[in-house]
């Protein structure tokens, strides 16, 4: 560790790890009740454990990229963090507010929850992953403001660097979109159509900067490939995310009441979505090749060419699928939405989290090589269950869909939601065995920070 | 290919043409906003489809179904709802949503449960009002079947 403010990263890191095994202890009891209805109904309905689920999936990756920035802006600007203080304060500050958020979804009936939170006089609960109580809302925002703030102040005084201004913008593009967390309007669909603005642009526009800048601060240190080379690399991948992804927002504007242009615009610019992210792989995988230095810690650089494929799988491939407009009017609503978030989500922001802690980590320990090689033996393992598991649920999530969309959608001989969802049991079932391997993948990936190595 | 873009051209590509997407989508965005009104039937938006809009809010509706295409895909989609349970019928709708509503959770083992809600007939009846103004937006010909 070359600057002692980078050990402020270690609580997000171990912090965003609890979180994610919360994540997916809550993934599997929906997954359950996916096969049997009345599991832990009335103690825990659907719409709880999937608020649990999908509310810790933001904060955690909110976490992990928090820990990821401490992490690199000391290297990157090669000064000491502007406040290793104030980043320890908004530790605690966001982790009381996540944990509470948690509690309050578990124990206090939703509506109760809206009238103890002064949703009456700023409405802004009740949206799909915008559930949070109005406090939490502002607990976000101020966390994310000071987080900011910290970053751009070590970036004023110190070197700036492409990473650090790719960095930087992807930060600046998530606080401006979660405002319209705020905005709830009484018209249904000019609600999803801002709805939008804070969800799509997040994850398609402003995060893939934030993934592109990590992934780029990892690849330098394990490969040693010279900066300028990395650089470039980068800018054109964020570019051509903000050139598709922006207006490929209109994807999602196809059948929800918005105008027909979309139909056109959204297909035309969402299906060149997959192009930077396979720019991400050739990145990726040449800069491994040409690298220059052979690092010890080899699993890092494992988890960095997984993120750029798996990223591609899930978010360029199973979000092309049914990004076409004359496609997506069979694919909207179904489980082919659920497949392709869950890959998306994991491809791209889970795995760059465990790229990042996979490198930092061993640093913040006082392992600069690395973790040991039995140690990275288990790690690869838990990547391999992980992402076997992952690609699993996806496979049956899309089989599902293509069921459902052929009962309820294709034909003349159509049957109701209820019925084909019955029909669709025997694949929720492998969906949640594919579950339970993830589960048992994360576990191990946890036992290979303790594996005790023979000393050398 | 990559060999003949500098980095200088990569990064103005990246302002710019980042800045051009988003000027661009800032300025459809305006559009959509102001046709809307019109492809929603915004004049029929009454209060009482407003308090359903906010009932369907409070009670995290959105955490199990789906409404135009969005939402959590364990329940039904419930922008044609009124067509598939009411025949199209606001009366029959509304009555059918009273029953509905009071009857849940349903006493089928092993079948997905929808909670109690507790809900006034007033309140059910708002809700009624809200599905049935989402079931007349003019969502490019969506759903493609009344089965959802």
């Amino acid at each position: 560790m070359r600057y002692s403010s980078q050990a402020v990263a270690k609580p997000y890191f171990i912090f965003a790890l609890i979180l994610l095994a919360g994540e997916i202890l809550f993934g599997l009891l929906m997954g359950i009740q996916y096969i049997y209805g009345d599991f832990l109904f009335p103690l825990i309905p659907f719409n709880v454990l999937r608020m649990v689920h999908t509310n810790l999936l933001i904060v955690l990756l909110l976490f992990g990229f928090m820990g990821a920035t401490y992490y690199l802006i000391p290297e990157e600007t090669e000064s000491e963090l502007w406040s290793p203080k104030l980043a320890i304060i908004t530790f605690w500050i966001f982790a009381a507010a996540g944990v509470a958020t948690i509690l309050g979804y578990l124990f206090v009936p939703y509506a109760k929850l809206t009238e103890i939170t002064f949703n009456n006089i700023l409405p802004t609960m009740g949206r799909e992953f915008l559930e949070q109580p109005l406090p939490t809302k502002l607990g976000i925002v101020l966390v994310v403001v000071l987080y900011i703030f910290n970053v751009l102040m070590t970036v004023i005084k110190g070197r700036k660097t492409v990473i650090t201004t790719v960095l930087l913008t992807g930060l600046l593009g998530l606080a401006v979109f979660f405002l319209f967390a705020f905005y709830l309007p009484t018209n249904l669909v000019v609600d999803k159509f801002f709805w939008w603005f804070t969800v799509h642009l997040w994850v398609e526009a402003t995060w893939m900067l934030i993934l592109g800048a990590i992934l780029a601060f990892v690849l330098i240190k394990v490969t040693g490939v010279d900066r300028e080379h990395i650089d470039k690399w980068l800018y054109l991948i964020v570019a051509l995310t903000l050139l598709s992804g922006i207006l490929g927002t209109g994807h999602h504007f196809y059948y929800m009441g918005a105008p027909e242009y979309w139909l056109w615009i959204g297909s035309i610019f969402s299906a060149a979505e997959p192009l930077p992210l396979f720019f991400m792989i050739l990145f990726a995988f040449t800069m491994a090749r040409e690298r220059k230095i052979q690092h010890d810690n080899k699993i890092a650089l494992t988890w960095a060419k997984g993120t750029a494929v798996m990223a591609f799988l899930g978010a360029g491939v199973w979000g092309f699928m049914h990004t076409l407009a004359p496609v997506n009017m069979f694919t909207h609503g179904t489980q082919l939405t659920a497949a392709h978030g869950h890959l998306s989500f994991y491809g791209a922001y889970i795995m760059i989290v465990f790229t990042m802690v996979s490198y930092a980590m061993p640093i913040l320990r006082g392992r600069p090589h690395g973790n040991g090689p039995k140690s990275q033996a288990l790690e690869l393992k838990s990547f391999w269950m992980m992402n076997i598991g992952m690609v699993g649920l996806t496979l049956a999530l899309t089989l599902a869909g293509i069921v459902q969309i052929f009962d309820q959608r294709v034909g003349t001989e159509l049957i109701g939601f209820m019925e084909s969802q019955e029909s669709i049991s025997g694949i929720y079932t492998i969906r949640a065995l594919f579950g339970f391997l993830v589960f048992a993948g994360l576990f191990t990936y946890f036992a290979s920070f303790f594996v005790k190595e023979k000393a050398q | 290919m990559t060999e003949r873009i500098t980095k200088s051209m990569a990064k103005n590509i990246y302002y710019g043409g980042g800045l051009f997407a988003l000027l661009i989508f800032i300025g459809l965005s305006f559009d959509s906003v102001r046709q809307i009104p019109e492809r929603s039937i915004e004049t029929k938006m009454t209060e009482s489809v407003v308090a359903g809009k906010h009932l369907w809010e409070k009670n995290n509706c959105v955490g199990c179904h789906t409404i135009i295409g969005e939402g959590a895909y364990f329940a039904p989609e419930m922008m044609n709802v009124f067509q598939r349970r009411g025949g199209g019928d606001e009366s029959a709708f509304k009555a059918y949503m009273r029953g509905w509503m009071a009857a849940q959770p349903l006493d089928i083992p092993h079948r997905r449960k929808m909670p109690q809600f507790n809900l006034s007939d007033g309140e059910v009846d708002s809700l009624s009002d809200f599905l049935i103004w989402t079931s007349k937006v003019n969502a490019n010909n969506w759903p493609p079947t009344i089965e959802g």
